[in-house]
């Protein structure tokens, strides 16, 4: 083979993986391949909870393994006029509410969610981005007041409506059932032994260890049970599933 | 064929070198690592920081800071960390049920035993052994065995490592890599020493003639070397 044809061909390669690459942009495009792009998410889910224990916990560490600064991610203050005047009365007036398709909707102070009996973990919270920090979290399992409430037979999903504004909607997250009640998803109302701060999503954010970060929704206001997510946002249960075209199941 | 062989005509000789199972997996595999590589450094670019251990982030100390990766490497080109991770995730199932099924096929059929495995007379280091052509010189049985038994199954334990629901199914995996943090920095690794091992691959493809190569790995039909024939 001459030098030539072989400077033609590794040209010829170069040019062809740049075609590869912009091709792969064009076909991700196309609504049939991507319905088969996004078909992973099922894939994963499926195959996750088939391959394991669906109760398995996740890891949880000791106090020497913590992270010395646990960064704050997403919202750093909600900032708006509401949440701002719930900030300077130390949230005396927050109210959650727990309703939907509930038997007996919830509507509790934050003394009244205090009280709830507690868990302490020391679990890893991980980014979509791909860091990692681990932090103790402190509150009641969310099965407890999903339990209070009473859940009826045809809910299916749980969502979650925080007081953080995203183009001028509330930030929104929603689980299904085996998250809801799995022992470590919890409401938290502390971190590292000290009361949620404004970064960390005061006075309540949700922990469900077994899924990437953008789940945990910070600065809860109200958790519905529904048993469709077609009605909220767009219909793919969170704000970024709904605006970027994040996986609804983040467990991986 | 034994050394006592009179060489063949000075016609060019064919033989059969490669089977269906391989040529298969090595164009699903062509593809798939050139997906998973681009959108990986597209992944890597939401976080450009490796650290060892279990957590790490901005305010810890990373051992590396990558680039930022280019859009001409990088899919899609234009930052996407969703739509990256939904091509990364998918492919992945790609790598690693291909990975699978060619181990299982290459077990039942000997093919590994007959072609990886080293023998005496491969320690006299040439590249084709004229009394058998078509038979892998030791560098290529020990990066071949390095990157199906090594390579390739550390990047899929590294990626299922740093899914938090797999670590709660399996934990086994943090103990194996020690941490997260550490799984995400050895899959970075495995993935640059893969990227070496494909440089160098089609460095020898072009070099050994490239018609001639690329021709056996679609037919599986390879001329034998003139010289050597």
């Amino acid at each position: 083979m001459t030098l030539l044809t072989r400077r033609t061909l590794i040209a010829g390669s170069a040019a062809g993986a740049g075609l590869l690459l912009s091709g792969c942009d064009k076909v991700a495009q196309v609504p049939a391949f991507r319905k088969i792009l996004f078909s992973g998410e099922i894939m994963n889910r499926g195959l996750q909870r088939a391959l394991s224990n669906r109760a398995a916990l996740a890891p949880e560490f000791t106090t020497a393994e913590m992270s010395p600064r646990f960064r704050v991610n997403g919202t750093h203050d909600p900032n708006t006029p509401d949440y701002t005047a719930m900030v300077a009365e130390n949230f005396a007036h927050w109210r959650l509410k727990v309703g939907g398709l509930v038997a007996k909707p919830l509507n509790l102070s934050l003394a009244q969610v205090r009280s709830l009996p507690t868990r302490t973990q020391i679990t890893r919270h991980d980014c979509v981005e791909g860091w990692s920090a681990i932090g103790k979290w402190h509150g009641p399992q969310l099965g407890t007041l999903l339990k209070a409430a009473g859940l009826r037979d045809t809910a299916r999903y749980v969502v979650f409506t925080c007081a953080d504004l995203y183009n001028g909607q509330p930030y929104y997250e929603s689980i299904d059932l085996l998250d809801a009640f799995h022992p470590q998803t919890i409401l938290a109302w502390a971190l590292n032994d000290r009361v949620l701060d404004v970064g960390h999503g005061a006075p309540l954010r949700l922990r469900v260890e077994r899924q990437l970060g953008y789940k945990h929704a910070k600065y809860l206001m109200q958790i519905n049970a529904v048993a469709s997510l077609d009605g909220i946002g767009r219909g793919k249960g969170g704000y970024w599933e709904d605006n970027v075209d994040y996986d609804w199941y983040a467990g991986i | 064929m034994t050394d006592t062989d009179p060489p063949s005509a000075s016609t060019p000789r064919t033989i059969f070198r490669h089977r269906i199972a391989t040529r298969i997996w090595h164009w699903v595999n062509a593809v798939t690592l050139f997906i998973m590589l681009g959108s990986g450094l597209t992944i890597l670019n939401a976080h450009p920081h490796l650290y060892w251990g279990a957590y790490g982030a901005n305010f810890d100390h990373p051992w590396l800071n990558t680039i930022h990766w280019p859009s001409y490497v990088t899919i899609p080109a234009h930052y996407n960390l969703a739509i990256a991770r939904r091509w990364h995730l998918l492919f992945a199932y790609v790598l690693s049920f291909g990975l699978l099924g060619y181990m299982v096929i290459s077990l039942l059929n000997r093919h590994f035993l007959r072609k990886l495995r080293v023998r005496a007379r491969d320690l006299a280091m040439r590249f084709h052994d004229p009394a058998d052509p078509q038979a892998y010189n030791i560098f290529q049985k020990l990066s071949y065995v390095g990157v199906i038994f090594v390579l390739i199954p550390t990047m899929i334990l590294t990626g299922l490592a740093m899914s938090p629901f797999m670590d709660a199914a399996w934990p086994w995996l943090l103990d194996l890599f020690g941490g997260r943090q550490s799984a995400r920095s050895i899959h970075f690794i495995a993935a640059a020493a893969l990227t070496g091992f494909i440089v160098i691959h089609l460095t020898l493809v072009i070099l050994a003639g490239p018609i001639n190569e690329v021709r056996s790995m679609i037919t599986g039909r390879w001329r034998v070397p003139e010289e050597e024939a």
